[in-house]
């Protein structure tokens, strides 16, 4: 193949993502295992990237733990999905930025139904009227926040204060990425680089000085799929998911594993206190586990942001000494205290290993 | 037999050919040795269609370059009225003839019409899980070929012989995903061929072959695997590749199930060859549409008759020949060119005696 024709080849597998003057939404669980993931792309957009957000406290879940689990029919999500959309009309935006990755699957998903079966779309418009005299507008642009780190990643490289190295031995960082299957294997062409090359966090990764780690089960989900795990009795089978990734991963010895869904990252971190309780096992050096972070995280620490206010305490893996190899600059004393100096507790420690 | 002089009597009846691939050509030739006037029209710049691309034939690896060579100098022999440049834009029925309209806007009349359109190769880069068109070292059987021929850049990496090569049977065939449930035939043993080439240029590469089976069907096909085996150690690992990945120095990594050790396998390769299926040419499947023309499920020309009568369609006076009508090697396509051109001579000989 010529190299036009394969730089138009990727090109196809690019997508359109909005510069500025966004409608923020969040997600309903990242606030409680990552409390300072969504705050950090707050302030890189407003404060390194000057761009406009809007985050609306108005706004509800999409529904979609519930759609996905058969409880919330399709009908009503769409009918809150349509609120959204209302809301952000409200407020005078047109771009969507979704903070988490089974929304963002959502709002594409239902988009998607819209444009292919107008009915729904004029049945949905009904119902929200119905139930809140309340009218909406499609989202000219959907993207998912990693989308926008990825387009600025650069910019935050150019202002960060620390790059993706080892700083004892002055290699990069050996980084393992997992993107959520809601991201880009339902609509991959709602993703950077589709499904089959998705280049979200890896573009991070390399702008930002670390190597990217390839793993055999890379693609594989992280199990952390609603109906099965919602079913306590079910757990297993998730937890046996995450359990092969890091089966899969740790031989390559990676620094980090960065995600860009919530569950995802909830699993790959809180999942290795488990096993560690179950098997007395870990996938790091020295019996510890792999430190888990968000992009936000990740693109916080190369912008020399406070450990702690990222909330990086609230881990269940350690993430310092992960700081420890990038030399950062933070205060350990700190760790588990909050704003005031009140001591906040600490995550429990598995029987068996350190974590 | 035919009396070739009987239609030498008044004006040539004429035949329109289209294609100048290796079916088209040869029965091009065969019409025209018994004395019908034909015109050859064909889209591209040259005639020989694929095997223009072609470096070397299985089973013996004989070079293309002689056959297509051969194919055109009889051509040139026989004064064929070849039409390159000109693509068929319409085929109409006009009273007992057929209107042949180019894509220049010229119209010609015909007393019939051989379409021997042949295949277009599966575009590999809708199996996107093998990063055709993304990956530079990521390519097909087709790019392989010209690689490999004469003024070819071969598979040599920053100066050195390659390490490793890899091969993925059935890209495009025997694939529900992407619509194609048919088995193209000839790239299984393409892909004996070509990795005993690549072992013969680059005798300390590793040559890997995946596969879901291999059917060695035609003469010589099955000796050419046990060749590929026994001789250059050619490894055949049973399973698919799920995921191939570029690293950083250009190599592709490759995922994979043995399924026969029931294991997974990993490995890293220089380059990997996408054994691409065919698939019908789209043009011809225009025409079959407007022309009232069978096609069979996946989309090649069918005949009415195909067991004894496999040239004929369901229009009188309009016949088949070669890929166009389904997967075929080159002795294939040939014998399908001439025995299409015997059904033509008889359908003149028909019209010839109904018009007395």
């Amino acid at each position: 193949m010529k190299p036009d024709n394969q730089q138009q080849t990727w090109q196809n597998y690019q997508k359109n993502i909005a510069d500025d003057h966004y409608y923020y939404v969040r997600s309903c669980i990242r606030q409680t295992f990552f409390p300072g993931s969504e705050a950090a792309m707050l302030s890189i957009l407003r404060n390194q990237l000057g761009r406009d957000v809007f985050d609306d406290p108005r706004h509800t879940s999409c529904t979609g733990i519930g759609y996905h689990s058969d409880i919330v029919p399709l009908p009503t999500i769409m009918t809150v999905v349509a609120r959204q959309f209302s809301l952000m009309a409200e407020a005078g935006y047109k771009n969507l930025l979704v903070s988490c990755v089974t929304s963002f699957g959502i709002y594409n998903e239902i988009t998607h139904l819209w444009e292919h079966h107008p009915e729904t779309l004029a049945k949905t418009r009904e119902h929200l009227y119905k139930a809140t005299k309340r009218e909406f507008d499609i989202p000219e642009n959907i993207a998912h926040t990693s989308d926008v780190v990825y387009k600025f990643r650069q910019d935050i490289f150019s202002s960060g204060r620390y790059t993706l190295t080892d700083q004892l031995t002055g290699f990069p960082l050996r980084i393992a990425e997992h993107v959520g299957c809601h991201y880009a294997k339902i609509f991959p062409n709602k993703g950077v680089g589709g499904a089959e090359f998705p280049k979200v966090l890896t573009g991070m990764i390399e702008a930002w000085g670390g190597e990217v780690v390839d793993y055999p089960e890379r693609r594989h989900c992280c199990g952390f799929g609603f109906r099965q795990y919602l079913v306590r009795e079910n757990r297993g089978y998730p937890l046996s998911n995450t359990r092969k990734k890091l089966e899969s991963l740790a031989p390559f010895k990676p620094d980090l594993i960065v995600c860009n869904c919530p569950g995802c990252a909830m699993f790959m971190d809180k999942w290795q206190y488990t096993i560690g309780e179950m098997e007395g096992r870990t996938f790091g050096p020295d019996g510890r586990g792999i430190p888990v972070l968000t992009y936000e995280e990740l693109a916080g620490l190369v912008l020399g942001y406070d450990p702690w206010e990222l909330g990086l305490q609230m881990h269940q893996v350690d993430v310092e000494p992960l700081l420890k190899k990038m030399d950062y600059s933070y205060s350990p004393e700190k760790k588990f205290l909050d704003a005031d100096g009140k001591y906040i507790g600490q995550p429990m420690m598995a029987e068996n290993c350190i974590l | 037999m035919y009396q070739h002089n009987q239609y030498q009597k008044g004006k040539p009846q004429q035949v329109a050919v289209v294609g100048a691939g290796v079916a088209g050509l040869s029965a091009a030739l065969t019409l025209k040795k018994q004395g019908i006037g034909v015109v050859v029209f064909e889209k591209g710049e040259t005639p020989g269609g694929h095997l223009q691309q072609w470096h070397a034939l299985f089973p013996d690896r004989e070079p293309a370059a002689g056959v297509l060579n051969q194919l055109k100098q009889e051509a040139s022999e026989q004064k064929i009225s070849l039409r390159t440049q000109t693509e068929v834009a319409a085929v109409t029925p006009s009273g007992n003839k057929f209107r042949i309209e180019t894509s220049q806007g010229e119209q010609n009349e015909f007393d019939a019409v051989l379409l021997a359109t042949g295949f277009q190769l599966f575009d590999a880069a809708r199996k996107e899980e093998y990063g055709y068109g993304i990956y530079q070292r990521v390519i097909t059987s087709a790019g392989l070929e010209q690689r490999l021929g004469h003024g070819g850049t071969g598979l040599t990496v920053n100066g050195r012989p390659p390490h490793r090569v890899a091969f993925v049977h059935c890209v495009g065939s025997r694939d529900e995903k992407v619509g194609n449930h048919y088995c193209s035939k000839v790239c299984c043993v393409t892909g004996v061929k070509q990795a005993i080439t690549v072992k013969e240029r680059y005798p300390q590469c590793e040559v890997l072959n995946f596969y879901m089976d291999l059917r060695m069907f035609g003469t010589g096909y099955e000796e050419l695997y046990r060749e590929a085996q026994e001789k250059w150690g050619v490894m055949f690992i049973r399973g698919r590749v799920s995921e191939a990945s570029q690293m950083h120095d250009g190599t592709i990594q490759l995922k994979a199930e043995d399924t026969l050790m029931g294991r997974p396998v990993r490995a890293t390769v220089d380059w990997l060859v996408l054994l691409v299926g065919m698939e019908p040419e789209k043009r011809a499947q225009q025409w079959a549409r407007s022309l009232g023309l069978q096609t069979g499920q996946a989309g090649f020309f069918s005949s009415p008759e195909k067991f004894l009568h496999p040239s004929l369609t369901a229009v009188n006076g309009i016949f088949t020949a070669g890929a166009c009508t389904g997967p075929a090697s080159i002795p294939e396509s040939v014998n399908q060119g001439r025995a299409a051109a015997l059904s033509v001579l008889e359908f003149l000989a028909e019209k010839d005696e109904a018009g007395k």
